[in-house]
């Protein structure tokens, strides 16, 4: 319940609080996503721990299993950093849209598409030209497919007034079909007998490691992309025209902002880095695209997006929480006896208090200065 | 505590009670919204609450109806102190309120929406005896309304008829109005006001009614309780006080803006903006709007009236590039005009929508954010600019909250924690401020209260005199007569009727509104 509109005069403050009440406001206005979702993940813990301990296990050591098998040693911070790193391109690919108030669920589509991009320009490529050029060439055929498969649900959206968040979903499933048509027809290597794949990539135009670490550099991307995502929302004039656009179309159409263009440029954006994550799956790590690209990348990615509300600084923390959680799941299933599977009940149960938490906003009076005692 | 609800379906002639609140006060953590008010409203009679916006009206009739419990004090029915918890114990005591919003439920009859607000509804409803039980009672109502229809086919006078006639159906015999003409034309509202005025004069209902709107006041209510900052300003018979004894108390000592002299339109005033043979498909895409032909003068306003839901939104919307036309032309000081961002920036246009919370802000975003909604994609020198200026947005909002008397607890608050009258005032400022040519305006002044009209108001006959063109779309005549140059009448989508407004008949405008021409 919110009193503001029963205030008739702002009484003057003391002289004492004038000087420290805007600090203290940044501070609170700051301070609320991440007491809130911190908060959020606590509770999804304990609800968590309710169910583990009605299977019969003990939520400490499942825990304590999972701080080893995400952070414990050198070797699992790795392993939690490497998952982390397509998540940071495909929870953009949520969070990008979302400030312009559309729901993408769908980016496991522009994954998928963009690592069967990727594969299939290197194909002509390799032993002809050097590997960095072969490189990007797949980054940007990865990255053109993704934003062309995005870019679409943006187009039937603002044109034809589609919903987006389904037809974002059901694009994903005709997305994995073509994979499937593509690996296991034109694009198959004779030689991949039990699990079709495109011709592998030679060892020498693989996208390596990071020196010093057994992470891919799917990493520094993911994260590169996340700044220049936070740089263009934050501090740019379209960024700005985006988020009016998203706070209030009407708004943005009165102000004659190009809301169509906006919302197919944030759209295409937003699949072009999950097109990317689809391209370094296949340069980093499969070597070739098969259907081990639609591992739900795109889905997490979801939940990562919401954790760090839309916000993608935030979204590299959380990716590598995420990461971490993810990592922990082989650990859990040898120790514990319990199914990997665990870990997925774990995001969801945090999914849903993430989404019961965002009806918190602004009902802390410690968190919101307009609820705050004025001194008269 | 037993209580027993006084839901009888059918009640008997409603026999009217009194209420006193005895030194009622509310205090919101450190902030005080109703101190010391006590109010006295004897059974049968009309009683108005006057007060501008944050008087701490809406907050003694919450605390009334049991939506907050006060801080102090006590309220007594017919002589009794009693103890209301929430809105059902008021409506044990027979305690209603009709909200300025409507609250039917627009697919369903008027008969289905009295059954369902039933406390008690069966799980089976025997819809041949409800029937036949509602005729009976509709028989002893003063209001006549079709019951068999869907709400949302019903006229806005009729859905504010039926939901006073569900408060009675509901056996309630107080009766809170909140605004309840600011949906009605002149003509509905009387006859409404006129109705419930002889059931409160039979003693079937007493009436406390918050209105913003003199001529009812003195027309129709037997006295009167005005607030100013959560105190008691002043009471009294209403025969007993002037309108300017009742303006002095809601405002205290504060002076009104008052309107810049109207300059005259040169005879050669330049066309500014011309609109002709436009036609677009309304909301239900079922009617069309066609306006023949529209042309709004340098230094002129022209004020378009009609009853809602005639074409006027949809005329509004195709002028800010909301809705595309489906043929005929708008040109803007003689080039074609697309509401782009660049043609509205080229050629001075701003909108100032009605409801600019919903309809020209970002409710989440800052009110430095919104404050530079027309202005962040450029530089201070000219030109696009691609990087945000946080520092002289930030420098620009604090001289626009100032010179427009915004009051916000900070500038970095949301602006949907501010009122609605300085909502409307920092789109006013965002919209008028550096040089305009074309001002579109809808509704401007809708639900402010006094002081907010008058300075908005004074701010639009300012800018027409310095010679901006403004085409005003609003349903309050009043203001279209106290406003415009010449006013025109929508109806059906089509502009009807067109005369100056010196020598306006309001008898002929409202036949014009109606229908019959």
């Amino acid at each position: 319940m919110t009193i503001e509109a029963n205030i008739p005069t702002l009484p003057p403050l003391s002289a004492q609080s004038g000087n420290l009440r805007p600090i203290l406001e940044w501070l609170a206005r700051r301070a609320e996503p991440v007491a809130i979702s911190l908060g959020a993940i606590l509770t999804g813990l304990a609800l968590f721990s309710i169910f583990i301990t009605v299977v019969g296990k003990s939520p400490i050591d499942l825990f304590k299993l999972m701080y080893t098998g995400g952070f414990g040693s050198w070797f699992s911070i790795q392993n939690s950093l490497s998952r982390a790193a397509p998540l940071l391109l495909t929870a953009l690919c949520v969070a990008l849209p979302a400030r312009l108030g559309l729901v993408i669920i769908g980016g496991e589509g522009a994954v998928v598409l963009g690592g069967v991009a990727a594969a299939a320009a290197a194909l002509p490529l390799t032993g002809s030209v050097s590997p960095i050029i072969v490189l990007v060439v797949m980054a940007i055929a990865g990255m053109i497919m993704g934003g062309i498969w995005i870019g679409m649900v943006g187009v039937l959206r603002h044109y034809r007034g589609v919903n987006e968040t389904i037809a974002s979903l059901l694009m994903a499933y005709i997305a994995i079909a073509l994979m499937n048509h593509f690996i296991e027809g034109p694009l198959r290597d004779p030689a991949s007998l039990n699990k079709p794949s495109t011709t592998p990539l030679p060892a020498e135009y693989m996208l390596g490691s990071i020196p010093g670490m057994d992470v891919n550099w799917g990493l520094v991307i993911g994260i590169l992309a996340c700044i220049v995502s936070w740089i263009l929302i934050e501090a740019t004039s379209f960024g700005f025209a985006a988020r009016i656009a998203g706070g209030n179309v009407r708004a943005a159409q009165i102000q004659g902002l190009p809301v169509g263009r906006l919302i197919v440029g944030f759209t295409a954006l937003a699949g072009s880095f999950a097109g990317l994550a689809g391209m370094v799956e296949v340069a980093a790590v499969q070597g070739s695209a098969n259907a081990s690209l639609a591992a739900g990348y795109g889905y997490t990615g979801i939940l990562v997006a919401f954790l760090a509300r839309h916000n993608p600084l935030a979204i590299i923390p959380v990716a590598i929480l995420l990461g971490g959680i993810d990592a922990s799941g082989g650990l859990i299933q040898r120790r514990m006896g319990l199914p990997d599977a665990t870990v997925l009940v774990l995001q969801g149960t945090l999914f849903v208090v993430i989404l019961f938490c965002e009806t918190f906003y602004g009902r802390f009076k410690i968190f919101n200065p307009d609820l705050w005692k004025r001194t008269a | 505590m037993i209580v027993q609800v006084r839901d009888t379906p059918l009640p008997q002639a409603g026999k009217a009670v009194g209420i006193q609140t005895i030194g009622m006060t509310m205090r919101f953590g450190g902030f005080t919204a109703l101190d010391n008010v006590s109010i006295d409203v004897p059974a049968g009679t009309f009683h108005a609450l006057l007060g501008e916006n944050g008087a701490g009206k809406s907050t003694l009739v919450k605390c009334i109806m049991g939506f907050y419990h006060q801080t102090s004090g006590s309220l007594s029915v017919d002589g009794r102190e009693v103890s209301v918890q929430s809105p059902r114990d008021a409506a044990t005591y027979g305690l209603g309120m009709v909200y300025q919003q409507f609250t039917l439920v627009p697919s369903l009859t008027g008969a289905e929406n009295l059954v369902i607000n039933r406390t008690h509804v069966p799980a089976i409803i025997n819809w041949a005896k409800e029937r036949k039980d509602l005729a009976a009672f509709m028989e002893r109502m003063p209001f006549k309304i079709p019951l068999d229809r869907p709400v949302s086919e019903l006229a806005a006078g009729e859905k504010q008829k039926l939901e006073i006639v569900k408060q009675l159906y509901l056996g309630r015999s107080f009766l809170i109005l909140d605004e309840p003409t600011s949906v009605l034309t002149p003509a509905e509202a009387d006859e409404m006001l006129g109705l419930v005025r002889g059931m409160t004069e039979r003693g079937e209902l007493t009436v406390l009614m918050i209105s913003h709107k003199f001529h009812e006041v003195t027309k129709f209510t037997d006295a009167v309780t005005v607030l100013r900052r959560g105190k008691m300003a002043g009471s009294g018979l209403v025969k007993d006080l002037t309108t300017k004894d009742m303006a002095a108390m809601m405002i205290g000592d504060v002076k009104l803006a008052e309107l810049d002299t109207r300059l005259p339109v040169p005879a050669d005033a330049r066309p500014i903006l011309v609109v002709s043979d436009i036609k677009a498909p309304d909301r239900t895409g079922l009617k069309m709007i066609d306006i023949g032909n529209l042309t709004v003068h340098a230094g002129e306003i022209v004020g378009i009236a009609g009853i809602s839901g005639n074409g006027q939104k949809e005329l509004a919307e195709v002028l800010a590039g909301q809705r595309p036309p489906d043929a005929g032309s708008i040109t803007v000081k003689g080039a074609l005009y697309g509401a782009t961002r660049q043609e509205t920036r080229i050629n001075n246009v701003r909108f100032i929508p009605e409801e600019p919370l919903n309809n020209a802000c970002a409710p989440k975003m800052t009110v430095t954010e919104n404050l530079a909604f027309r202005t962040f994609d450029v530089k201070k020198e000219g030109g696009d600019a691609l990087w945000l200026d946080m520092k002289s947005m930030r420098k620009r909002a604090a001289s626009l909250i100032s010179d427009f008397k915004v009051k916000t607890a900070s500038h970095s608050s949301p602006i949907a924690s501010l009122s609605g009258g300085n909502v409307q005032r920092a789109v006013l400022a965002r919209e008028l401020t550096g040089d305009v040519d074309l001002l579109i305006v809808s509704n401007p002044c809708f639900g402010l209260d006094f002081s907010a009209v008058a300075e908005i108001r004074a701010r639009i006959m300012k800018a027409r005199n310095a010679g901006t063109a403004v085409l005003l779309l609003s349903e309050d005549l009043d203001e279209l007569l106290e406003m415009s140059d010449r006013i025109m009448v929508m109806s059906d989508g089509k502009l009807v009727y067109e005369t100056p407004a010196l020598s306006a008949d309001i008898s002929v405008i409202g036949a014009h509104m109606a229908g019959h021409h």
